[in-house]
């Protein structure tokens, strides 16, 4: 049994058997056979190096005619490889007496080779390693007959483990098929985090390396609440977290019985609680789990995993089925937060040393017109389907917001005059992410509907660090008192100008942070689904008072560590059932 | 059991194209061909071995071959070595 300690962003716990997708970005089932089937199993791999050996010979000529022999004369060598003999009677033993499958045979053998190539101390050797894992990929084509990306040929019960998940790698998961995602890198604010909260599953990140100590096909315990992973657990551990996993599906089950029930503290204050959405079909779990309405729904999902920009009518019915679902329920649709880096279909970007800074969000939208256009003729061909509000990322400047509102303003211009009808009560806000807008929110507040603070970007621009940075992630404290000051100011100019704030980045799926911004005058509260309950629980055993309280010692306390011990302190003392479950 | 001291001629050692090289002509032959360095022994007909061998230019190495066609074998593999395996 191996155990892990990573950085826990997404409760629960899972058990099921790993698959590992390695930095190339593919994995290989460790599949064993029976022993009558390896007979077969081997022919099956015989035929494939001579289909791979063709492969390599056009691939070689075609490099030959437009590159000339040089080049081509690599993919000569690299049919050797694919022969040499020891390579082969390798397969052979592993297949015939180990019994492996022969996708299985194929990739133990020539890893293996490629790893002592890479160790080799001569340059040359090293770089031949890549030309190993070329013919191996070859290989692994012509015997499964497809591309060897396969992040969405999913085993059913998985848990997929990785360096670290691109969001388009996400997006292309079977969600129904992932139990659970494990990462060496990654922090806290994370996009495997969030992708892990939507999705409903466990997740631990920034574990550090293991894959090597870890395979396809082995047993895992992904232990979501505290961040620990055991690879090929042993019959007590195991035992131990089947019993937890049921024990927190009861909590669970009784957490539901809220449902119903309103965000009110014991003293009667009402807190909005909505939820955070990628996808339209998680307003089936909105709902189930209560929700007020969608306080951030996220539509980059509509541009990732896909090869090609989707379409003002892709757009439009994805906005128009969450606005339905959602019947009349509020619903804040954010328009496109990508950095240019992520765009990878709409140009060939240069690339910025500073994604972070650069060209993102509503800079990029702003940039490209014609992008931002279709996307806000769908929320506004969309917005009578329901109750729809519409949000810019990432202002950082009035400029900025109005430029957003003029483009708003021509499209809604155009779409009248073709005869499509507009709420005249559409509520136009940005979201609060960057400090500077912080500082001028009193000039900006005159020309906005409402505020959403996004903690998770404004812990970032605040602090500086970098939350997907394993070597400063821990600076990244949502709780420092730095932050803490610009919610409030947020919250001091909004409320007296009576428009509404709402929080929702990572921070308000925390119960203690959740009480604590109930504490500083926050009212609605945007946050996972799955954690709707939750914070329901814990708002419902509180008075304002307590939480008022509780916001008083936190905004007069030095660093985020303190502000933290505080709050546990104080959730213990308030709401035990909570912390228990964790 | 024929044996000959070969040496790595060309500039960039025993690299891909001229261990492809020796590998086909390897194959033309019935009888075992090995090469080996300070200990090392490499199968003529593995490109994998020939590779790890890691030879750059200079290296001695010493050829092998045991079989009815050995002399034949280590006549034409020595010659590779001395034409620098034909390579551009």
């Amino acid at each position: 049994m191996l155990e892990l300690q990573g950085i826990a962003v997404s409760p629960g716990v899972a058990i099921g058997k790993a698959i590992v997708f390695d930095r190339e970005g593919y994995s290989i089932a460790r599949c064993l056979v029976s022993r009558p089937e390896a007979q077969r199993e081997w022919q099956r791999l015989v035929e494939a190096v001579s289909k791979a050996h063709q492969v390599l010979g056009a691939r070689g000529k075609e490099t030959t005619e437009s590159w000339g022999a040089d080049l081509g004369g690599i993919f000569s060598a690299q049919q050797q490889l694919l022969l040499d003999p020891h390579v082969r009677s390798e397969m052979e033993h592993l297949i015939r007496d180990n019994l492996y499958a022969a996708e299985y045979a194929v990739s133990e053998v020539f890893a293996k080779y490629a790893a002592a190539f890479r160790k080799a101390s001569s340059s040359f050797l090293a770089e031949r390693a890549a030309d190993v894992r070329d013919v191996e990929r070859t290989l692994l084509e012509a015997l499964t007959g497809k591309p060897t990306q396969t992040f969405n040929e999913i085993p059913l019960g998985s848990i997929v483990v990785s360096h670290d998940l691109t969001p388009g790698e996400t997006a292309s998961f079977d969600t129904e098929k992932v139990l659970a995602l494990c990462t060496e890198a990654g922090g806290p604010g994370g996009h495997t985090a969030i992708v892990a909260r939507g999705m409903e599953i466990p997740a631990v990140v920034g574990v550090g390396n293991f894959l090597h100590n870890i395979r396809s096909g082995d047993e895992v315990i992904i232990d979501g609440h505290v961040g620990r992973i055991f690879v090929s657990p042993d019959a007590p551990t195991r035992e131990r977290y089947l019993k937890r996993r049921i024990a927190r599906e009861s909590i669970v089950s009784e957490l539901s019985e809220l449902r119903d029930l309103p965000a009110v503290t014991s003293d009667g204050v009402h807190v909005e609680l909505m939820a955070n959405v990628e996808f339209p079909n998680e307003t089936q779990a909105c709902l189930a789990r209560g929700a007020d309405g969608v306080g951030l729904y996220r539509t980059e999902f509509l541009y990732l995993g896909h090869d090609k920009e989707p379409t003002e009518e892709e757009h439009f019915l994805a906005y128009q089925q969450v606005l339905r679902d959602m019947q009349g329920r509020p619903v804040v649709i954010r328009t496109l937060d990508l950095g240019a880096d992520k765009m990878g279909m709409t140009r060939p970007v240069e690339p910025e040393n500073n994604p972070f800074l650069g060209l993102r969000s509503i800079r990029l939208s702003l940039r490209n017109p014609a992008l931002f256009r279709v996307q806000v003729r769908a929320i506004l061909r969309a917005a009578s389907a329901g109750n729809c509000r519409i949000m810019f990322p990432m202002v950082t400047t009035l400029d900025e917001f109005r430029s957003a509102k003029f483009l708003l303003r021509s499209v809604a211009d155009d779409l009248t005059c073709e005869g499509i009808r507009i709420p005249s009560t559409l509520q136009v806000g940005m979201m609060v992410e960057v400090p500077a807008a912080v500082l001028m929110l009193d000039r900006f507040i005159e020309e906005i509907d409402f505020v959403s603070i996004g903690t998770n970007d404004l812990t970032q621009y605040t602090l500086a660090v970098d939350r997907s940075n394993d070597s400063v992630a821990d600076l990244y404290q949502a709780c420092d008192p730095a932050v803490l000051r610009l919610i409030k100011r947020t919250q001091e100019i909004t409320s007296e100008h009576g428009k509404s704030t709402s929080v929702c980045g990572e921070m308000s799926n925390n119960p203690a942070h959740a009480l604590l911004l109930v504490g500083m005058g926050i009212r609605s509260l945007s946050l996972a689904p799955s954690t709707i309950p939750v914070i329901k629980k814990a708002i419902r055993s509180v008075t304002l008072g307590q939480c008022e309280a509780m916001a008083w010692r936190a905004l007069r306390l030095g660093t985020a560590r303190e502000v933290e011990a505080f709050l546990m302190n104080q959730l213990a003392g308030l709401v035990p059932e909570i912390v228990l479950q964790a | 059991m024929i044996t000959r001291v070969v040496t790595v001629q060309n500039p960039e050692g025993l690299h891909m194209r001229p261990a492809d090289k020796l590998v086909r002509t390897a194959t033309h032959y019935q009888c075992q061909i090995e090469l080996e360095r300070a200990g090392q022994i490499a199968d003529c007909r593995s490109m994998i071995g020939l590779l790890t061998l890691g030879a750059p230019q200079g290296t001695e190495l010493t050829l092998r071959a045991q079989g009815p066609d050995a002399s034949m074998a280590v006549e034409a593999i020595a010659r590779l070595f001395d034409s620098q395996f034909d390579d551009p």
